[in-house]
């Protein structure tokens, strides 16, 4: 079908939202509480735009397409709503800015840019919390900070199907916390990080990133996840001495944005200056360093003079659910194929 | 000697029920609401024969379309309509629900009706169930009405033995089966996405629609909800026709209302009348007018999402849409009447208050938003406003009102809006003059002094005082500490020789220009 986004003619398929369209086309329509991985929960009303024939704005992100359909997205009435709404966050919010690592890659500080937001016309009381929460070793929780857009909770309970976290309280005094505000670690968080890679503003932030540098500061890299064959693609964030200061991911990737604890927060052996970077060759109960050439003849080696002494089922082979599927095969086929032997197996069969 | 039946007039000559047309609440007051044969005297459960013997379910909601009636718990959505969007929706599994959750500060239509004639909205559900094509039913019922959900309760039972409730209805083939939840005194439950996420047993929050519960409501099945007094409606319609019923009220707005009539009025209480009939008509002649002979204000309607309309509005005729044209809503029918000693400033600040501790918090400009405006009203009341604060007051309100979720936000505003409207004086009397006009607002009431010429010291004052801002000993002139009295006038009936005097008093009156003097003498000093 057919439809209009500022001026623009658009083609769109039915059942598709308004924001979605426009994503597709590079409008960017301010939204807060979207994930193309959730079920629109239209909260944050930043997406709001106007239909032609409309008299009320509709959210975008809920809002289904059909044809025919004239939609403005910029107008001044819809940016001055949501430089209201903007005010209406700042005005209970932790406004740090100066010293906030989210800076640089806050939605909400954008978003005061975007609109202007230069003093806030609400300012009142602010809901109260007992200061930032560091229950576990990876991330922090700072309520102060937290603008309700109710992504954490629905990505631990819609994607990671944990539902680890929740509400608390109606009204001006909601709140995202666990059930009796246990620790995390005292629940069935499973620190996937989704939530903190999500949260549009400093609410949840990674610890290994805390004031080691500002966002625009680092230099972004991306690789895939080391630790086992799903492959999942990650972004290192690195500073200036080419240190891995927190790991983030997006949507866009072919893991969808979610990590499993180890990739999100287990990759800081990179920086470990213990790391094994070249091949040792123990002798006489020390190891020395060595070449890749020698170290694999040593191995070859031996591998062969067992096989010929004792024959192929004297060796057996484990392998690891880091390596992906094509090297586990080529484990077990050079197993049985040149050492001769059934005796394989693999860590992840337990 | 006058016989009784000379001095006791017929419930029907009294002025509170002369004028009302008793409808829905027809057997209120009149049948034992806990016996089913109480109501199938009158008439109970003959609609519900004649649906389930006589007529298809299209026909059944062609009736109610052809009678106009449209839901009673404040939207005004034509009934008929929605049916036919639930029995248009394809499954083989519906619910019809009834929405019992009646919140508003002020109101009690619906527990009226369920505490005086359960079986009649019994009757509207399985009627509702058989036309939409649903099986299973709720009702939605706040578990502050206790009395209601015993009665409820018993008349599902009662349905149930007599077998107008279960399988094979009337041999008709047609099952419905009724449940009651209890819900947990969250006024924003009472909307309809908020009601259904409760009895999933989730948090009671709105959702965005669409989706409309017409198709993916309760459980993600087809759902109809409808308000009490909707329901309590349908057997009326069934048995006496569309047409009569249609006779009744405006063009666009057929049948009767019922209204709860609280406030500074002389009678209160449940007053049903039929669409169209004036405020001035429910108020003045059915209420009896104001009480004490006091001046006429304004009057809230609609419960904190409508709003308060005065003395010039009383003539309209109330429909749903006249209300909304003038700034208000019909909601559910809670009529406060207010009179001249309010303040039209601190009862907008009374719905915002409650309004903003029932949202959700589920979206920003509703959580956000209703607490700035509760901020603001505080500061205007509290002697501390400041012109901008109008300004922003509307800028708030308007985007709160476009902006919100849900029924709840986008009428929140409505009392401060509607107050706005018709009595800005008032709000520019607190923020300019530091004067509240109806002589509500603590800190802008002008304080008490003492008549040194009339004291007795007999140390009742300072008894009475409950902040002990009072000082003297007996015997001797007793002096209020002007600077912290916070006017609320509990010692001035105390004294004895009535040397208690308020202060805007003084330059009014020549028997006090004595401490007038005194006061201008100490500015000079």
């Amino acid at each position: 079908m057919k439809l209009t986004i500022n001026g623009e003619k658009l083609e769109a398929t039915e059942g598709q939202t308004i924001l979605e369209v426009a994503q597709e086309n590079g409008i960017d329509i301010p939204n807060l509480c979207y994930s193309p991985e959730l079920k629109p929960e239209g909260a944050c009303r930043m997406c709001v735009v106007d239909i032609e024939g409309v008299a009320d704005p509709v959210t975008a992100c809920t809002t289904e397409v059909s044809a025919g359909m004239v939609v403005e997205t910029e107008t001044p009435s819809l940016k001055k709503m949501r430089k209201v709404l903007v005010e209406l966050m700042l005005a209970n919010h932790d406004v740090e800015c100066l010293t906030c690592d989210k800076a640089g890659d806050c939605k909400l500080q954008d978003y005061a840019y975007r609109y202007s937001v230069k003093k806030v016309r609400f300012e009142g009381e602010k809901t109260e919390f007992k200061g930032i929460k560091d229950d576990n070793p990876f991330f922090i929780r700072d309520n102060r900070k937290c603008i309700l857009c109710y992504k954490c909770v629905n990505l631990c309970k819609q994607v990671q199907g944990e539902a680890s976290i929740n509400l608390e309280n109606r009204g001006f005094d909601t709140r995202v916390t666990t059930a009796f505000d246990l620790p995390l670690e005292e629940i069935n968080c499973q620190f996937c990080g989704l939530c903190v890679n999500e949260c549009p503003t400093g609410a949840l932030m990674e610890k290994s990133a805390l004031r080691k540098a500002r966002n625009w500061e680092l230099k972004k890299g991306s690789t895939i996840c080391p630790y086992c064959g799903v492959g999942c693609e990650l972004e290192l964030n690195i500073d200036e001495n080419d240190q891995i200061v927190k790991v983030t991911t997006n949507s866009d990737n072919v893991n969808r944005g979610q990590t499993c604890v180890k990739g999100k927060f287990g990759l800081d052996f990179v920086n470990s200056e213990e790391r094994l970077t070249k091949p040792l060759i123990k002798e006489e109960g020390r190891f020395r360093e060595a070449s890749w050439e020698e170290a694999l003849d040593k191995v070859a080696d031996n591998f062969g003079r067992i096989r010929d002494e004792f024959g192929g089922d004297a060796t057996a082979a484990l392998s690891s659910a880091k390596c992906t599927n094509e090297e586990n095969y080529l484990m077990q086929k050079f197993m049985r194929a040149v050492m001769g032997t059934n005796s394989v197996d693999h860590c992840a069969r337990l | 000697m006058a016989t009784n039946e000379e001095n006791i007039p017929s419930y029907q000559d009294l002025d509170f029920y002369k004028s009302q047309r008793r409808l829905a609440l027809a057997n209120c007051g009149f049948i034992d609401p806990e016996s089913i044969e109480d109501y199938i005297a009158s008439d109970g459960y003959q609609a519900l024969s004649k649906v389930l013997t006589e007529m298809k379910p299209q026909e059944v909601i062609d009736e109610v379309k052809e009678s106009g009636l449209r839901g009673r718990g404040g939207g005004g959505f034509p009934t008929g309509m929605k049916w036919q969007f639930a029995y248009d929706a394809s499954g083989d599994k519906k619910y019809i629900i009834c929405n019992a959750d009646e919140g508003d500060p002020g109101a009690f239509m619906d527990r009226g009706l369920l505490e005086g004639d359960p079986h009649s909205i019994l009757e509207g559900m399985i009627i509702g169930g058989y036309a939409i094509g649903a099986d299973e039913g709720y009702i939605y019922i706040r578990a502050e009405y206790p009395l209601a959900i015993k009665r409820l309760e018993k008349a599902i039972t009662a349905a149930e033995e007599k077998g107008l409730l279960g399988e094979d209805i009337f041999g008709s083939g047609f099952n419905f089966k009724l449940q009651i939840k209890a819900g947990a005194g969250a006024f924003v439950c009472g909307e309809e996405t908020g009601l259904m996420a409760s009895i999933e047993g989730e948090r009671g929050m709105p959702t965005p629609r669409p989706p409309f519960p017409a198709n993916k409501g309760l459980w993600d099945k087809p759902s109809n909800i409808n308000n009490v007094e909707t329901f309590a409606n349908i057997p009326i319609i069934i048995r006496e026709g569309a047409a009569s019923f249609k006779e009744l009220g405006t063009e666009d707005s057929s049948g009767t209302k019922v209204f709860a009539l609280t406030g500074m009025i002389e009678n209160t209480g449940l007053a049903e009348v039929e669409m169209g009939t004036t405020m001035r008509e429910i108020i003045f002649g059915i209420g009896g007018g104001i009480q004490d002979d006091k001046e006429f204000k304004a009057v809230q309607i609609g419960g904190p999402s409508g709003g308060c309309l005065p003395d010039e509005k009383l003539d309209l005729p109330i429909d749903y849409d006249s209300l909304i044209e003038a700034g208000a809503m019909m909601g559910s029918g809670g009529l406060v009447v207010m009179d001249e000693n309010s303040c039209m400033v601190d009862v907008a600040r009374f719905f915002l208050n409650f309004v903003q501790s029932e949202s959700c918090g589920k979206c920003t400009p509703c959580r956000e938003g209703t607490r700035r405006m509760l901020e603001i009203l505080n500061r205007i009341t509290q002697g501390e406003g400041e012109e901008e604060d109008l300004e922003l007051l509307r800028t708030l309100a308007e985007s709160v009102k476009k902006l919100s979720l849900c029924g709840l936000g986008k009428t929140a505003p409505n009392p401060v809006l509607s107050t706005l409207r018709y009595f800005e004086d008032e709000y520019e009397a607190h923020i300019k003059n530091d004067e509240c006009p109806g002589g509500v607002c603590q800190n802008l009431l002008p304080g008490y002094i003492i008549d040194y010429e009339k004291c007795i010291g007999c140390t009742y004052c300072i008894d009475a005082c409950p902040i002990d801002v009072v000082d003297g000993r007996l015997e001797e002139i007793h002096e209020i500490n002007e600077e912290d009295c916070n006017a609320c006038g509990a010692c001035e009936p105390e004294c004895p020789v009535d040397a208690i005097i308020q202060k805007n008093y003084i330059e009014h009156f020549p028997q006090y220009r004595h401490l007038l003097e005194e006061d201008e003498e100490e500015v000079e000093a």
